[in-house]
């Protein structure tokens, strides 16, 4: 196969746009599951919902998605915050965390999915906004808008995410919860009260998080289950509980995938992740930027 | 209930639905009772390391799907009868559960679980691409002529299930009965415990692992005679996935009557919501259900029986009658 070095290029470029878009998707879990330690396998099915909250605002008002997924921000996190309370009450509070914690989001999952199947149907939704179709072209290379402006929105996100969590004090009371909850507790603060608050941000993430999805590609009740690999290879790879590692992971998985689609054939693409996330699991669990 | 007991109900229960299913005369009846026990199947399959060891597989799907196209393999090279093929199924699925474990079983528990999930799209991807089994399209599996043994093609695919039903659930009784069941619930109740006690955890996980996974991938080599069209999206379904872990935790996930009862009891409800209300809502209840269960009822049903002797003997201290084992 002669690889042309313009299609390489390209490849490599869209592999970076889909990235900064993996990196909005997943910086919830790298909350959740890294921080919180909660394995909120049901993260996909709150990007859906994400997606059809910015489909019905749009096509019934015409608002810009991303402007929906900005209004939908309060409205997911508090439906985040009584998920956590429903958690913390059913599981957490008597330690049975693991496997009917697990049982319980996948049980979420898929009433999300069935749910939105009923209501829906199984057709094929996309939205409508000016920079879905009109792409920038830097010599040999092609920058469609749809993708672009996820993209920089997302990363946009999580920079300002980064600094709440350094800089504010709740932030930084998250950060403690996710290192050390009982030294939190003779600080007295309360752990479950800031768990709860950063559990809510890891849900609202997915407003917009399903807002870049319906701009990126039509969406159906189904393809949330393609993000849940993706989603969890990108957090464990880039070491659970760092942004800056999970953007890294993310942008990797991102180039990897868009290569393997533009050279071996798209239906190979979601493997990709997946054999990564094996691999990681297998390997080196820590991820790519972790110590030990 | 003792062995001999056991054994011998278990004779009694699988000779009298034989029996009764010569009487039968609506073939419907096989195909719905072909679901339920295939069910039981995959749910003993999975509580034997979910229920047993406390590992969660959401990739029950991918074993069953492997050995559904490993009889597909077989079916285009050789004429081997069914039973072959399951057992053939059972080796390829067994094996991918072994590596799989190897992989990820030195994780917690989490960890396993996500990457199930992660491998049953794998798979999926692999069978998507190999054109050799039909690829994305699907495949046509034309039954034989003649069923083996008498009767319909479909009664012959019903008895095989009935058969396998019975084995996996002798089979999950009998570990949980010997030192390995003992060993599995040590690591299911603190891992580390049990490692220091000198358990051999990941040993006994791998074996929990290939054996769970060899189970399921036998109750998906018929499979493709009982559907004759065999395609990626129906049998990598969650739904599979879904039910494998519903039925455990509804019916109770620490004895091996807990899966055949959540088995029988959502696999009939399935099958009569399916005929009279639709197939998307009776999804729908199993979900609700599961996590209703998981939150009120954690035990499933078995936990809730259990209790409720319990509590019962406990307030008739001074009973005409001894105490039952459990409360002893």
């Amino acid at each position: 196969m002669i690889v042309s070095l313009d299609l390489l290029m390209n490849a490599i470029v869209s592999g970076l746009l889909l990235g900064g878009f993996y990196a909005a998707v997943t910086v919830g879990v790298t909350v959740s599951f890294g921080m919180l330690d909660i394995a909120n396998i049901a993260q996909p099915a709150f990007i859906l919902l994400g997606c059809y909250a910015a489909y019905m605002t749009n096509s019934a008002l015409g608002l810009d998605p991303v402007l929906t997924g900005f209004i939908m921000l309060p409205v997911f996190f508090v439906i985040g915050m009584a998920v956590y309370r429903l958690y913390y009450f059913a599981f957490e509070r008597r330690g049975e965390q693991a496997i009917q914690g697990l049982a319980f989001f996948f049980g979420l999952l898929f009433v999300a999915e069935v749910s939105l199947v009923l209501v829906f149907g199984v057709d094929y939704r996309f939205v409508e906004a000016p920079y879905i179709g009109p792409s920038l072209h830097l010599g040999l290379i092609d920058l469609p808008l749809r993708m672009l402006v996820p993209f920089a929105v997302s990363l946009a996100m999580i920079g300002v995410l980064q600094l709440y969590l350094t800089r504010s004090f709740i932030g930084r009371a998250i950060l403690a919860v996710s290192q050390d909850s009982l030294a939190l507790q003779l600080m007295a603060a309360s752990p479950i009260r800031i768990k709860q608050i950063a559990f809510g941000i890891s849900i609202a993430t997915c407003a917009l998080a399903g807002a870049f999805l319906i701009i990126i590609q039509p969406v159906e009740p189904s393809i949330g289950r393609d993000y849940i690999g993706r989603i969890f290879a990108i957090c464990v790879l880039g070491g659970m509980t760092s942004f800056p590692g999970m953007v890294v992971a993310a942008l990797l998985i991102g180039i990897v995938e868009s290569i393997t689609a533009t050279f071996y054939g798209p239906s190979w693409a979601p493997a990709v992740a997946f054999g990564f996330l094996l691999l990681t699991l297998a390997v080196r669990p820590a991820g790519l930027l972790g110590r030990t | 209930m003792r062995n001999g007991t056991f054994w011998a109900l278990a004779i009694v229960v699988g000779i009298v639905l034989l029996v009764v299913t010569r009487l039968v005369t609506n073939e419907y009846f096989f195909f719905a009772g072909y679901v339920v026990l295939q069910y039981i199947v995959l749910s003993t399959a999975w509580n034997i390391l979910g229920g047993y060891t406390g590992y969660t597989n959401f990739g029950t799907a991918a074993f069953f799907a492997l050995g559904a196209y490993t009889a597909v393999v077989l079916h285009k090279t050789t004429t081997l009868p069914i039973p072959i093929m399951m057992v053939a199924g059972g080796v390829v699925s067994g094996i991918v559960g072994l590596g799989m474990g190897y992989l990820t079983l030195r994780l917690r528990g989490v960890f396993f679980a996500i990457a199930t999930l992660a491998m049953a799209i794998v798979v999926q991807t692999f069978i998507v691409n190999w054109d050799y089994v039909g690829g994305s399209r699907g495949i046509y599996i034309i039954r034989p002529q003649q069923a083996p043994l008498t009767g319909s093609y479909i009664e012959y695919l019903y008895s095989i299930m009935l058969i396998m039903a019975v084995i996996s659930v002798a089979i999950a009784r009998t570990i949980e009965r010997s030192r390995l069941g003992l060993g599995f619930a040590a690591i299911r109740d603190d891992e580390l415990a049990a490692e220091a006690g000198g358990v051999p955890t990941l040993r006994l996980k791998l074996i929990a692992t290939a054996l769970s996974g060899a189970l399921m991938g036998m109750a998906g080599a018929p499979l493709p005679y009982y559907v004759t069209y065999l395609d990626p999206a129906s049998s990598f379904n969650l739904a599979y996935a879904v039910n494998s872990v519903a039925m455990p935790v509804i019916g109770g996930m620490t004895s091996w009557i807990g899966p055949v009862i959540g088995a029988v009891l959502l696999g009939t409800i399935q099958q009569l919501a399916t005929v009279t209300i639709s197939s998307a809502l009776n999804l729908l209840i199993v979900g609700l259900l599961l996590i209703l269960f998981v939150i009120i009822a954690p035990n499933g049903i078995v936990g809730l029986v259990r209790s409720r002797r319990r509590a019962r003997s406990a307030a008739a201290v001074p009973a005409p009658q001894p105490a039952t084992r459990e409360a002893a």
